[in-house]
């Protein structure tokens, strides 16, 4: 596409190295862009630097001890990561989850989506150019949260809450109280982060029609979550496929219509109002009793078998793949990676626009590098 | 005359001293405005902004400076080494001369030239070479897009900038600081060139790359542009203490030449304290908004950066000017100058806000799922 201008002057495409240490990669992550003056023609993502070997790990210790990989892996989302492991053990296991504990679940699990999006929020604006501010509304909304979860399990970001059958140990006394609070106060929240951005012309001009991508491309390249239900398929795993409570509730599901950076943003800001309603659905409706089951075995043996637990995580469909030959410990354990998928995605989207778009591209795929290399 | 007073009238004694006063006042204005910087921004974002330095942080910029001056003065080794450690001198000399042209007081500047204004114009274009130099020598690629936005984008905004002062001159008769604020006794002209107001602070934030405009420094994408290499006391002249004296010039010609100086409101029977006082109020006002906008705005994009100095920004510079001489030709009243200013101003905001469709949001659907 050279044109007659480009001929006469030889222009020269210049390689920008983008990362591991660029403070718009959000980690260590690396994409090597080939800029025609501030045109992006190619853009190549590195991945690999977070690297922990997660999955081979799990495989050298028993079920229960095998918990804490998942939170170091979807390190923004660590409820939504725990119970998708938990599920998985229970289901191959046959283990009953009591009423309560499945409730608890849930209620943090969504609290997780909540504070994982306001890190997406923040972060987003960031990228576009914001000086902090919204980085600051959207954390004090996303410390009301942790503060919960730190009185609930004792830590603000690896939790180990979560355990094959049920819990740990039962949740505060004003647990429900400050839960309903953190509800109400959610909505402030991202009414506060709206208002900033949300109609802003410049935040509108930057994130209009860029990195479109059309429903029947996000579903080839195997997109999920925000990413996919901003390109218009209405896809939610706690709907089309419920798993714990979920068929309970009562939510709706946020599509956009054109797939570009500002609907994956205006789905997020919706899917939390909508996480606040399930939360507040399951706050009433919570019972009293056990948080384990009555006669949990000592030590956790599964049968042989295979299976394939998928839940919808904050940033998609997070998988995993357990194989057992029995015993205590997994024979395989492979995670199926949302921010992974969604990011194969970025060359198709950040190719034919400008540097500066290609930054907020990659914000609006909203990855946490501990998942992608796991 | 007393002794004294033949001292001081001595032509290079009076220059010296002025120079000196100019020079602490820049050094203090440089101090309070990162204090300032940092509280206000603090308080914009909920935070509290420095407060372990002195009773409300006061301190903090010479803890600033400390730390800057004990840092390592880095140098790549495939640093063009002349140009590199020339830039930001080149960058803070012209907007160091700039000041030399502001009067502060009706009695007190460095030197009030007839041609003030177009002195004041001139030297702050030439601030972009020290950009360019920085972005350059430093061999590095984000250092070198962002010294070519930087060329391109201060290049561009100085159009609009000079036009807009352009406009306010015809208005006043004359380049003089000292007639234009004087012209301002009774009614300041922001009040009759709203749109030359507009499109001045408009460049003048361009000029010092602050949000929305700074796509130089970008830190997100070019992780801060021409500045990039630079470390300790050559980033602090290269970036801070340039960029904040150029906020405080820009600003101060702002309200010399919009908000009627020292002059107005109540005149000049008050003495040299009250001049003072009013002139560093509308100048901090001024700088404030400028603040304001750095801490909520997102940034444009490169090319829009463009095309809103050309397309906009441009022809309504130019509407300003046809628009005063046809008033100044022709002797309207004063009142059509507020009438026309003010009229070119709603429809260029109205020409934004149908260019950019401000209704969409209602764009995501919400269907009902379970």
């Amino acid at each position: 596409m050279a044109t007659e201008l480009d001929r006469e002057l030889e222009t020269l495409d210049i390689n920008v190295n983008v990362g591991p240490q660029h403070p718009a990669t959000h980690g260590v992550f690396r994409m090597v862009l080939t800029v025609s003056g501030e045109k992006v023609v190619d853009a190549v993502p590195h991945i690999g630097y977070m690297h922990r070997g997660a999955e081979k790990l799990s495989e050298g210790v028993d079920y229960r001890q095998g918990l804490i990989f998942q939170d170091r892996t979807e390190y923004l989302a660590q409820f939504n990561a725990e119970m998708c492991y938990c599920q998985a053990i229970e289901r191959l296991g046959g283990i009953e989850v009591p009423e309560r504990a499945e409730y608890i679940r849930v209620i943090l699990a969504e609290l997780n989506r909540i504070t994982s999006h306001y890190m997406f929020a923040g972060a987003f604006a960031t990228d576009l150019g914001v000086y902090g501010t919204a980085f600051t509304y959207a954390f004090r909304e996303r410390e009301y949260i942790q503060a919960i979860f730190e009185a609930v399990t004792g830590d603000r970001m690896m939790y180990g809450y979560f355990r094959p059958g049920g819990v740990v140990w039962d949740v505060t006394d004003d647990f429900k109280d400050r839960v309903r609070w953190v509800c109400k106060q959610t909505r402030v929240g991202i009414d506060d982060i709206d208002r900033l951005l949300t109609k802003n012309e410049v935040f509108l001009t930057r994130s209009l029609d860029i990195g479109c991508i059309s429903k029947d491309d996000a579903i080839d390249y195997g997109l999920s979550g925000p990413m996919l239900r901003a390109s218009g398929l209405q896809f939610d795993l706690r709907r089309d496929e419920p798993y714990s409570i979920y068929d309970r509730f009562e939510f709706e599901i946020p599509t956009g219509t054109r797939g570009d950076v500002y609907d994956r943003y205006l789905v997020r800001m919706e899917e939390m109002r909508q996480s606040a309603r399930i939360v507040e659905q399951a706050i009433e409706q919570m019972p009293d009793g056990p948080i384990m089951p009555e006669k949990a075995p000592r030590r956790l043996r599964l049968p042989p078998g295979e299976i394939y637990m998928r839940t919808e995580n904050p940033r998609g469909e997070y998988g995993i793949y357990l194989v057992s030959k029995g015993g205590e410990k997994p024979y395989r354990l492979k995670i199926r990676s949302a921010c992974l998928s969604n990011l194969t995605a970025l060359k198709q989207m950040v190719v034919g626009h400008y540097v500066a778009d290609a930054v907020v591209i990659l914000g609006s795929v909203d990855i946490v590098l501990g998942e992608v290399d796991r | 005359m007393s002794a004294l007073e033949t001292f001081f009238d001595n032509v290079w004694i009076d220059a010296l001293w002025r120079l000196l006063a100019v020079l602490g006042l820049m050094v203090l204005v440089v101090l309070a405005l990162t204090w300032i910087e940092r509280k206000f921004i603090g308080r914009i974002q909920m935070r509290l902004g420095p407060m372990r330095t002195g009773p409300f942080g006061i301190m903090q910029p010479i803890a600033d400076m400390v730390k800057i001056l004990l840092k390592e003065d880095l140098r790549p080794a495939t640093a063009d080494r002349l140009v590199f450690e020339l830039a930001p001198f080149l960058a803070f000399v012209p907007v160091f001369l700039t000041l030399l042209a502001l009067p502060f007081t009706a009695k007190w500047g460095v030197r009030v030239l007839d041609l003030g204004l177009l002195y004041f114009i001139a030297v702050s274009g030439l601030t972009v070479l020290g950009y360019v130099f920085a972005g350059w020598a430093s061999d590095n690629k984000y250092g070198l897009i962002g010294a070519l936005r930087t060329a391109a984008q201060l290049i561009s905004y100085e159009v609009p900038l000079v036009l807009a002062v352009l406009a306010l001159a015809m208005l006043a008769g004359s380049l003089n600081l000292l007639d234009i604020v004087e012209k301002q006794g009774r009614v300041p002209f922001i009040v009759w060139q709203p749109l030359g107001f507009f499109l001045f602070m408009a460049a003048a934030v361009s000029d010092l790359t602050r949000r929305p405009f700074d796509v130089a420094a970008a830190e997100s994408e070019v992780a801060g542009g021409p500045w990039i290499e630079f470390s300790g006391i050559r980033w602090s002249i290269l970036y801070a203490l340039t960029e904040y004296t150029n906020m405080f010039a820009l600003c101060v010609l702002g309200s010399l030449i919009f908000l009627g100086g020292w002059d107005w409101p109540l005149g000049l029977k008050w003495g040299w304290w009250w001049q003072l006082v009013l002139i560093f109020a509308k100048t901090m006002t001024l700088i404030l908004v400028i603040m304001w906008v750095n801490g909520t705005f997102p940034r444009v994009r490169v090319d829009q950066l463009m095309s809103l100095c050309w397309k906009l920004l441009l022809p309504l510079a130019f509407a300003q000017i046809f628009l005063n001489g046809l008033i100044i030709v022709y002797g309207w009243p004063d009142w059509t100058f507020l009438l026309t200013s003010g009229l070119a101003l709603a429809v260029a905001g109205y020409v934004v806000y149908s260019v950019i469709p401000v209704g969409a949001p209602s764009r995501i659907v919400v269907r009902s799922g379970a």
